[in-house]
This record gives C-alpha cells, structure tokens and sequence, in this order.
C-alpha cells in the first residue's frame, strides 16, 4: 500500500534464468486447488506420498480465478511466500497476470521427462503458456450446459435456449466474466476466439436484455453445481467434471451445437515458493499414466494424458457391476477423451492484449454486478 | 503531582491515537491519493488526478450504489421494529431473567456470520424444507421462492445486524427513570402517550446509536448480497470487493469506496440533525 500512494512502478519482468540455482529437494510442499479435483481419499496424494517420500499438505481453497489472483496478488508482489508451492490456474486473464508480473518460477524441463513423454499433443506449447515456460496442465474441461431432468422436459442442445423466456427465472449463468463473455459472443453467432470488440457489444447486450428480462436467476461460481441438483435453476452454464463428480442423478451435461469453451487448468509455481524442486517432481509424477489413471477416473476431466485411457479400459475390464460401468462410461466419454471433430466445436477464450482487456471487462463485468 | 496531571489526558488518549493514525487515517489517505491514480497492475499505477474514476465508478455502479442505501434503510427500519419490543420486554418485563434473555438475544451470533447465511439458502431453498411443505398443501405458487431476491437480502441483513439494534435500545430503555413513565400515567396520560411523549423520546439515544450501528455497515455488506440475491439484487460491497480483489482495479474500487463513504457521512450527520443534538447525544448534551 505506501508504495502504491506514491505510484506503483510497473512489475511485469523476464523470468529469472537463475531460478532453480542451489534449490534443493525439501521433502515436503503444499498444494492448493479447487473442489472436486482430488478423489475424496486422497489416494492420488498418497500414492505421491509413497512413491517420493514428499509429505504433501492440500488444500481446496481456489473457487474461482479471479477471487484467487486477488488474494495471492499482495503477497507476490511483496516477494513474500503465499504459503503454497504448487498451484493450479486456469489459462485466462489472471493466468496471463501472473506470467507478465513474473510471479510464476520459470519451469526446469530437464527435470519434467515423463511430461516429455507422456503429454498428449493438444497439451505441449499451448499458446497462453508457449513452450510450457511456466505451466505444465493438470486438467481440460469443457464449459457447457447443466440441465435438471426432473423441470426440464425437452432435450437442450443448443445455448438460444439459455435466452428462452420460458425458462424465466430458472437459467443460471456464470459470473466469470471470460465465460459469460464467450457465451454471449457464441450467442449471437460469433466465434469467442477471433470476435471483435464490436462482438463484445453485441454479445453485452445480448446478455443484458436475458438479465433484465429476469431469465437468468443468479450468476455462480461453482456453486452453480448445488442449486441445478436442487432445481433452483432448471439449466445453468456449467463445467463438464463437476457435473459428474458433484451433481446429482437427474443433472445432464451437454456441449451446444454452437459449441463449448474450453480451458485448461494449470500446475504452476509460484516464484516465492519454499520448496519448489518437491513441486516439480509431483508435476512430472503426475504424468505417469499408471499414477494419473485413478485422478481422471475420479475427477472426469480431461487428461493431458491420452496413455491414460488404455488403463481406464483396463481398470473397467478388472472392475464389475457398477464400477464397471462407470469405467467404460469414462473411457468412452466424449467429455473426458474427446475425438477431433469434437475438438473442433471448442473454442477457447478470447486472448486479450493489455489494452483490449480493460474493453472486454468493461463489456461483460458489470452484467453480474447488476449494473 | 500538578505536572503529570498535565499530560495524563495526553497519555490517555496516546494508544488509541497511534493505533488510528496506522490503520486509520494513513490508509485512509493512501486509498484517497489510490482513487485518483489511473494505469493498471502490470505497468503500475502513477498519480494523475484522474478525478474520471469517480465520473465512471458512479456512472457504472450509481444505480448500485443506489440499491444498496435503499436496502440497508429497510433493513435498519425492520431491525428498529423488530428489537424495539423485544428490548422494551426484556428491560421491563423481564425481571431477574434478563440476563438469560439478552444472552439469548446474542446466542445466534457465536456462529459466523457467513456460515449463518449460508445456512439461509439451506433453509429456504425453492423445495426445502420450509417452503417445499406449503407448496405441495397448495398454500404457495409452486414457481414462488425467496432466494435470489431482493426481499431474501434485506431479511438477511435484518437477521445479521439485528443485536446491533437491540442491544443500544435495551441500553437506552434500562436507564430510563422507572418513575418517569409513571408520572406520566398519573398525569392521566393514556398509555400510548406516556411511551410516544415520555419513553420513545428517552430512548430516542438507543435507537439512533443502533441505527448508526446498523445502517452503515449494512450498506457496504456484500455477504448477504452475494449469497441471498439475484442478478438485480446486488450491493455496493461486492462490487468493491470484486474490482479490487478479483481485477486488481484499485482506483477504481478505492473511487467507489470513497463515494459511498461520503454519501454514508451525509445521511448519518442528516440523520443526527433530523433527529435533533440533545437526543441523539442524551444527557450529555
């Protein structure tokens, strides 16, 4: 704060070259993440835990990006420890934030092989983190449409139907602004990808009029997942996995014929990290097939580890009755291995540039905020 | 003896000085010279005078803003209506219980205060458990629910801040001279004249304190807002929270952070006038 009254110079800055000098393995880290990324056991953790004799602390604490950038922010800037050494974050605008104001360690890929190995192709070099500088993913999803089958009595397969009055009160959107933005421009018929400023407008008041016209009851976080089980909304943007993992029986998951965002959420390091060699070793153990088959078989998500799906087959093969079904369901499921012409329906956020951002947010932010 | 006499008040006042003057008025001063930066996170922000924060935070969030003093008057007026007979109850009628009944007033409020409202969405949802049973007897539309609305914030806000309320009144009510309300009944007035020209008067200091206690707080909550409201619903608070914690927009959240700071000031000094020096500052005046 004293420093900001008198200006605040600017931070952005190249990463450090010297970063992994004298950094030594400390036998233990902690992780934070989000709500359903980690079977409720732990045994991901444990099995880590086994194998490397690292003692991992965990901790689900990230809801939503924004909220997470803003309480690391301080902290990082003051070179000061956030108390984590791993943390994973969505590609996006804060993610963006964190690579320019140089708050994230420059990734050692000598010491990343099975990543190397392992990773599918769609995950190397992506281009919000080009040549995994700073990233390596730890899950893709899939933002889509939550439906509740018990209210709604027709098939969704489409994001207009979001804007039909006749759902009035029981829509449910998603209040980061780079998912609202990219269903608004999806829904007049623009792709979120390459769309214009003027898109951005049109998307906005799209997306104002299915506001004002009292279609969209609430704007969510992840607590979307709750209120579609309870049928508080009847359809709701949604996360593919979640719906898996947290909704109830009669919740349906489904990518528009528009098509679906998609994004990946990142393992990264935060450069105040206390025991960043120990962070690093969990990433690369992660991309071991055998060790990240059970995480996807639980999370639903998908893998950057294609190798994985052969070992889902074979769990399911091993399994029986439920369990069985539900591996084969996974292993075939568009959602967690999708094939190329379903790739091709996904469209990731719009990259903005520094002056293009405060434009965007300036479109989309106050919708939730009711202003 | 005479000398250190002298400076004792000084001494007095030193430890909540210092401790105002660091969390108090020197970020006070830092956010004002904040709210007049322009720039942004990655190349900084530099002092210009930008006095178009202002112009832009109200002219985006006025309506907000706006929302959020109407929202915290309602809910002060539901919490004075609400505490006053329970604070008249307990003062005069409650006898040697009423240490019991005030600890009770205050119970609720051991859980916090997030959890509490959380518990809210639980309680009322669209077919929980309160309202799921009057739906299926018919005595409610089956599309009526309470979440996500204006009138769910307000409740919520009442419930949160009601000891505020209730406590100063009670305070206010204890001190009254028993002998005054009745002197006046044997002045032969009734009795809603003896309260509304003898008690209500006495206690006017009590209400105001909880009024103040109340309505400014209640103002920049954005808990309530954020858990119990819809898209229409929203408050001033979660607008600040988000600019300056999700979006590292500092002038602009330290722009709006001053503005409803200001307006805050003008109703509480209006209110205090309104309500007249001698009986909001009681005896001391």
């Amino acid at each position: 704060m004293a420093a900001s009254a008198c200006g605040v110079k600017g931070r952005g800055k190249a990463p450090d070259a010297d970063f992994w000098r004298g950094k030594r393995a400390a036998g233990k880290l902690s992780w934070a993440n989000w709500p359903g990324y980690m079977q409720d056991d732990q045994a991901t953790i444990k099995a880590f835990e086994r194998d490397s004799g690292v003692r991992v602390t965990y901790r689900e604490v990230i809801e939503e990006t924004g909220p997470w950038f803003g309480k690391i922010q301080a902290p990082l800037a003051a070179h000061q420890s956030i108390g984590f050494d791993l943390m994973v974050l969505t590609n996006g605008i804060q993610l963006e934030k964190c690579r320019r104001l140089g708050y994230l360690a420059p990734l050692d890929h000598a010491r990343l092989p099975n990543f190397e190995k392992y990773a599918g192709p769609g995950f190397k070099n992506p281009s919000f983190d080009p040549g995994n500088a700073f990233t390596v993913p730890y899950e893709s999803g899939v933002t889509g449409i939550a439906y509740n089958t018990r209210y709604v009595k027709e098939e969704i397969t489409s994001i207009a139907q979001l804007f039909d009055p006749k759902y009035k009160g029981r829509v449910g959107m998603m209040s980061d602004s780079q998912e609202l933005g990219s269903f608004g421009v999806f829904a007049v018929g623009a792709d979120p990808e390459k769309s214009t400023p003027d898109d951005w407008r049109r998307a906005a008041a799209k997306l104002r009029r299915q506001r004002d016209d009292g279609i969209v009851r609430k704007y969510y976080e992840q607590d979307y997942v709750d209120a579609v089980s309870k049928g508080e909304v009847w359809l709701t943007m949604a996360w593919s996995g979640d719906v898996y993992t947290m909704a109830g029986p009669d919740v349906a998951f489904v990518v528009p014929e528009e098509g679906g965002t998609s994004w990946t959420d990142n393992l990264c390091i935060p450069s105040t990290a206390e025991h960043p060699v120990d962070a690093l070793t969990l990433m690369d153990w992660l991309y071991v097939p055998e060790h990240n088959a059970p995480l996807t078989e639980f999370v639903n998500y998908i893998t950057p580890v294609p190798d994985t799906r052969r070992i889902i087959r074979a769990d399911a093969q091993k399994a029986s009755g439920k369990k069985a079904k539900e591996l084969t369901r996974l292993a075939d499921s568009p959602l967690v291995f999708p094939n190329a012409d379903e790739l091709a329906r996904l469209r990731r956020y719009r990259r903005l540039t520094q002056d293009e951002e405060p434009v965007y947010q300036r479109a989309f932010e106050p919708i939730p905020r009711g202003a | 003896m005479a000398r250190r006499g002298r400076f004792a008040p000084y001494l007095l006042v030193l430890p909540g000085g210092l401790w105002l003057l660091a969390f108090f008025l020197i970020p006070m001063t830092l956010m004002a010279s904040l709210s007049l930066q322009s720039g942004n996170l990655i190349d900084g922000f530099r002092q210009t005078f930008h006095w178009q924060n202002y112009r832009d935070g109200i002219g985006v969030y006025g309506g907000v803003l706006a929302r959020s003093l109407g929202y915290a008057l309602a809910a002060t007026v539901a919490c004075a209506v609400l505490s006053y007979p329970a604070a008249h109850w307990i003062a005069f009628r409650a006898g040697r219980h009423k240490t019991r009944y005030l600890f009770l007033l205050v119970v609720p409020y051991f859980v916090s205060f997030v959890l509490r409202t959380f518990a809210w969405r639980q309680v009322l949802t669209d077919d929980g458990p309160l309202l799921g049973p009057l739906k299926d007897h018919g005595l409610l539309p089956t599309d009526f629910r309470v979440l996500d609305t204006g009138f769910a914030v307000i409740a919520g806000l009442t419930y949160n801040f009601l000891p505020f309320m209730a406590l100063p009144i009670y305070v206010a009510l204890e001190r009254v001279d028993r002998s005054l309300p009745e002197a006046a009944r044997d002045l032969y007035a009734g009795r809603a004249a003896a309260f509304a020209r003898v008690l209500l008067p006495l206690s006017l200091p009590g209400v105001f304190a909880g009024a103040v206690l109340t309505f400014v707080p209640m103002a920049a909550d954005y808990v309530n807002a954020e858990v119990l409201g819809g898209p229409d619903d929203t408050m001033v608070g979660g607008v600040v929270r988000a600019e300056y914690f999700d979006n590292g927009a500092y002038p602009t959240a330290s722009a709006l952070s001053f503005t409803l700071m200001a307006v805050l000031l003008v109703a509480v000094l209006a209110y205090a006038r309104a309500l007249g020096a001698r009986n909001v500052l009681g005896d001391a005046a």
